[in-house]
């Protein structure tokens, strides 16, 4: 199946000067500008809603912008930036975020990981679990996420009664909760993915693992683990760089209250509450530095390959 | 594979788990949602109504703000779908099926938008939307909806469309028609189930959002349900607030679940495809 060809890497060396000429043919080069012209709509859109405000967030967080004193607007570099990195507010959020995002994506996975193979594995009722786990990944984030404050709360909520406590007032044990929260509403997505892994898995080279006497486990770690590694990664990745940008469960379990905020409540907080928009920017742009760092540490360390890196490559 | 019967025992007793696991919270918001407003921060926090009551129900239905974010909702997010299906559906056909450079940059693009922070564009949006007169309306939220919701659109496209049989274009081609016309009234009928369970996985995102919501509204114009949910808390309500929340939350799940029993299927298909294969 080469229909997709890829005359860059198909092409024979010697005559490509002469086969390219040869291509821009009349149909090849109408099949240029169809292909530009329906991309441009989606990438006109994709800049002007990204690119364009990315820049002028940059711009924004080197200016006094206070939407309590406009006329007090003007140019100071980056002392956004000092105020917001010597800040402990700033620093509490990063390592609160980062807490979050490592232990939520690291039992996600575990989890994520044995709910993809009931799924894949399980005898009957797999529509019925497939089903039923993509009510979390469905539900609407902030209702679910109010849904576990109620039910943390004393008086009102049957978690607050069987643990007699009231954790959300507690920074660890409010943080705790805002992660079971994140796991319960994210673990489905990690398992899908990781259940479209599985599939790549060969039922032969299991079975031929088994006759060669391979337990359980070791099938497991050895065979099915490196096949699914592309697919692991990606789900990692993915949650990761989401997990990163934590703020509807937060919102909902303890409005950043009791130092449980992330960075992107905070960046709200300074936007919304204290009304600075120079400030809200410089954490905007810092958050968006991060969480480049975070790809750029997968796709080195790892060697994640991006999704869609393969594109036509795989027919 | 020779099943025995403590293997069925066991693999069900491993489905009843992992479907308790995720039912429990939605159904003690519907137990919640149920519960006589008088009797929930008494109750002890039973796990089953002690006495049931849609009191809660009919109060929110009496209440203009959240009769006003359901119909925002609902329309931003079908405006917003829309939208982005059609782009999405056309650059995703470019990327499938037709030479041209600049392909990589655009996959990449999306890739990073697809990452993007969306608190990063708050604070620039807020300001451009009140510049421009923007802020607190339909098209404030669209826009960015539509923007975010497009690499995920375009990556389960691309990925569905692969996997449409090509020599039926060629044909078409061969028997002279134009690309475009290949592409309408060949591959557009063909692509038809991808581009629908793309639009349920756009639609799923578009009604979840929270953060736009309420970064860029600030009255009942333009805010949705989750943001107005986000208000709720403390606003000066005849009854207990849980309860009408948990029936507010209700109400805008039942759209996921129906999507969820109906297409099940679909958006597995839909999700796993984007993201291993795409």
């Amino acid at each position: 199946m080469s229909h997709v060809a890829d005359t860059t890497t198909t092409a024979p060396p010697v005559p490509q000067e002469k086969r390219r000429k040869a291509e821009v043919s009349e149909g090849a080069r109408e099949e240029r500008r169809l292909g530009w012209a329906l991309c441009a709509p989606a990438v006109v859109v994709m800049l002007a809603v990204t690119a364009y405000p990315i820049i002028y967030a940059i711009y924004l967080s080197l200016r006094r912008e206070d939407l309590r004193f406009p006329a007090q607007s003007k140019f100071i570099g980056i002392s956004n930036y000092t105020t917001v990195l010597t800040s402990s507010v700033w620093w509490h959020a990063l390592w609160v975020t980062l807490a979050i995002t490592v232990i939520s994506v690291a039992i996600e996975f575990v989890l994520g990981m044995a709910l993809a193979l009931v799924m894949h594995r399980t005898i009957w009722g797999r529509g019925g679990v497939r089903t039923a786990i993509l009510i979390p990944y469905g539900i609407v984030t902030i209702a679910a996420g109010l849904g576990w404050q109620y039910a943390w709360t004393p008086g009102i909520g049957y978690l607050a009664e069987l643990t007699g406590g009231a954790p959300l007032t507690h920074t660890y044990q409010a943080i705790g909760t805002i992660i079971l929260a994140e796991i319960w509403k994210t673990t489905p997505f990690m398992a899908l993915l990781l259940m479209a892994g599985l599939a790549l898995v060969p039922e032969e080279l299991l079975n031929a693992a088994k006759v060669d006497g391979a337990t359980n486990w070791q099938r497991f770690v050895r065979v099915m683990l490196p096949i699914m590694k592309p697919a692991i990664l990606v789900a990692l990745l993915f949650r990761t760089l989401d997990a990163f940008r934590i703020f509807d469960n937060i919102y909902a379990l303890t409005g950043g209250a009791n130092g449980t905020g992330s960075v992107s409540f905070i960046g709200y907080d300074n936007l919304f509450v204290a009304l600075n928009l120079g400030v809200g920017s410089a954490i905007s742009v810092l958050i968006f530095i991060c969480v480049a760092i975070i790809a750029f540490l997968f796709i080195k360390l790892f060697g994640t390959a991006s999704p869609g890196t393969d594109i036509g490559g795989r027919g | 594979m020779a099943t025995t019967t403590r293997q069925k025992t066991s693999w069900s007793f491993a489905n009843i788990l992992v479907i308790a696991w995720a039912l429990f919270p939605v159904w003690w918001l519907v137990s919640l949602s149920f519960k006589n407003p008088g009797t929930i921060a008494t109750d002890g926090g039973s796990f089953w109504p002690t006495s049931w009551s849609l009191e809660n129900y009919r109060g929110i239905f009496k209440l203009h703000e959240f009769i006003r974010s359901l119909i925002n909702s609902i329309g931003i997010a079908l405006i917003s779908t829309a939208i982005a299906v059609v782009l999405a559906t056309m650059a995703a056909y470019a990327i499938a099926r037709l030479r041209f450079p600049g392909k990589g940059l655009l996959i990449g693009m999306s890739l990073l938008i697809a990452m993007f922070p969306q608190i990063s564009l708050v604070s620039p949006l807020f300001s451009i939307e009140r510049t421009l007169g923007l802020f607190d309306t339909w098209p404030g939220l669209i826009i960015p909806y539509m923007t975010f919701a497009l690499p995920l659109a375009i990556y389960t496209l691309s990925a569905f469309f692969r996997e449409i049989p090509w020599d039926l274009e060629k044909a078409a081609k061969m028997d002279g028609a134009t690309p475009a016309q290949a592409f309408r009234q060949v591959i557009a009928p063909l692509a038809a189930p991808g581009i629908f369970t793309t639009a349920i996985l756009v639609l799923i995102f578009c009604w979840n959002d929270f953060l736009f919501a309420i970064s860029l509204t600030s009255t009942t114009r333009a805010r949705t349900v989750p943001a107005e949910l986000g208000f709720f808390t403390g606003a000066s309500q005849f009854q207990q607030p849980a309860g009408s929340i948990a029936a507010a939350s209700v109400i805008i799940t039942i759209p996921i679940i129906v999507f969820v029993l109906f297409f099940q299927r679909r958006i597995v298909a839909g999700l796993t495809s984007g993201a291993v294969k795409g």
